[in-house]
């Protein structure tokens, strides 16, 4: 049996939400990189120009890469092993969005009701999945999960019918009603299978994983290249402007569902997808 | 090409912006988002005026994060501006000749730009660092109960942006779209 205490995931947490919100990962870094040399719009490029800009003054800077500092999103795999001390994994999860959200003048983005609309000050509460696993480790998974993406995100409960074609066609379809609101180029997450509320989760899930990574099911990886290819052929753009580069990756996530179902959850995220993981 | 403009906009400005065209603006413009714009148009109906004359004004659609010590302000990139499409056409009437921000406008909107000659920018969504680093001076100037919503007024130089809707009926999102799209 590990234990950890309570403080030391405050800590941590506080830590992952400033370097989250500062320092643009590799993985998208990179794909701006890719993305530059293979736009064939000016304006697009000088979009995607300011990007890298911008992710570069953020890093040396530390400042955030994006005044809407997302809502905290976390998956925790938590090992059955391993003893929590001192107080709640989820109080201390919150404990330490509050704090670094605080010290990294990061933005509250969060409301205590969506109705009432106040402002809680301190980005809490953040949304927290729990997976049990085995062993006695603690990891954290985050992801600041900007507004924009979120707002054009969608589910749709299909016919098993409309096969692979209807997938593809849905998929497509989200992402042109989007346009230049969720921030393009995009990395767009998307869950089939599971059930309802399963499904959106496997597309937030699909997030977390880096840009230029496939699903380690071939099948899968296949269908996500071609999603990406498809994407990148409808003329969206950088902003939406119009361009060749308008998802910078595509990410499935597949799961078992009912048989009468064809749960098809896109989760499209803007480029300032910012992941990080820690092991405690 | 990259054009710079002085604010206010001229009407010269106006008929000469053309969607996606580059440009640097320098000047006044006030920040105001989701709870400042409904705030305005509700307490209009109540008989109070704006808390600001938006006669000639630009709107920047941003709510920045907490400036850290000894800057003037944090990052500040534009949010989308499709959630101010229903106050929009009030502020287009009371004389608001521009709007910075990003992501489609509804074609009442769109028809209100073209009617009372105004402009609207997109600023790059995500930029937010680099765009702060146009940004000169800031000032509260109404409804700071609203932290990062209130509104301020902003002393811009060379705040890089992108024509989006015109006084033409030009639209940048249709033009390039139409223009990159590779038919299935």
């Amino acid at each position: 049996m590990k234990e950890i205490h309570y403080q030391a995931i405050v800590e941590e947490v506080s830590e992952m939400c400033k370097r989250a919100n500062y320092d643009l990962g590799d993985d998208v870094y990179t794909a701006f990189k890719k993305a530059l040399s293979a736009e064939k719009s000016e304006t697009g490029k000088e979009v995607l120009t300011q990007l890298i800009d911008n992710a570069d003054i953020a890093k040396a800077e530390r400042v955030p890469m994006c005044q809407d500092t997302g809502t905290a999103v976390f998956i925790v795999e938590l090992g059955q092993d391993c003893h929590i001390k001192g107080g709640s994994l989820i109080d201390a999860i919150n404990e330490g969005v509050s704090k670094g959200y605080g010290e990294g003048y990061l933005r509250g983005s969060m409301i205590y009701n969506p109705l009432n609309r106040k402002n809680t000050g301190n980005n809490t509460p953040a949304i927290v999945h729990i997976e049990l696993v085995e062993g006695s480790e603690l990891t954290l998974h985050m992801t600041a999960k900007g507004g924009g993406a979120e707002n054009m995100s969608a589910m749709k409960m299909l016919k098993p019918s409309d096969g692979m074609e209807g997938v593809k066609d849905y998929i497509l379809s989200i992402v042109k009603v989007a346009g230049p609101n969720a921030c393009p180029p995009l990395v767009v997450g998307i869950g089939i299978g599971g059930n309802f509320e399963r499904c959106t989760y496997l597309a937030k899930k699909s997030l977390f994983r880096s840009v230029g990574e496939r699903n380690e099911d071939p099948a899968v990886a296949e269908l996500e290249e071609e999603l990406l290819n498809e994407i990148n052929r409808l003329g969206i753009g950088p902003q939406g402007m119009g361009g060749s580069t308008t998802a910078l990756d595509v990410k499935v996530e597949v799961e078992s569902c009912h048989i009468a179902a064809l749960p098809v959850a896109v989760n499209l995220n803007c480029h300032a997808s910012r992941h990080q993981t820690t092991t405690l | 090409m990259q054009k710079k403009i002085i604010l206010p906009l001229t009407d010269a400005d106006l008929d000469s912006l053309k969607a996606g065209d580059r440009v640097l603006l320098s000047g006044t413009v006030y920040t105001a988002r989701d709870a400042a714009h409904k705030r305005m148009v509700d307490q209009e109906k109540e008989g109070i005026p704006f808390p600001i004359d938006v006669a000639d004004q630009v709107i920047y659609y941003t709510g920045p994060t907490p400036a850290k010590p000894g800057e003037v302000i944090g990052s500040a990139g534009p949010t989308t501006s499709g959630r101010m499409d229903l106050y929009t056409p009030r502020l287009l009437e009371k004389g608001l000749k521009g709007m910075i921000g990003k992501g489609y406008r509804n074609e009442e909107v769109k028809a209100a730009i073209k009617k009372h000659r105004a402009v609207y920018f997109g600023a790059v969504g995500g930029a937010a660092a680099l765009i702060a680093r146009s940004i000169k001076a800031v000032e509260v100037i109404a409804y700071e109960d609203l932290g990062t919503e209130a509104i301020r007024k902003l002393t811009i130089e060379n705040f890089p942006v992108f024509v989006i809707n015109d006084v033409h009926g030009g639209d940048i999102y249709e033009q390039g779209v139409a223009q990159f799209r590779q038919d299935h």
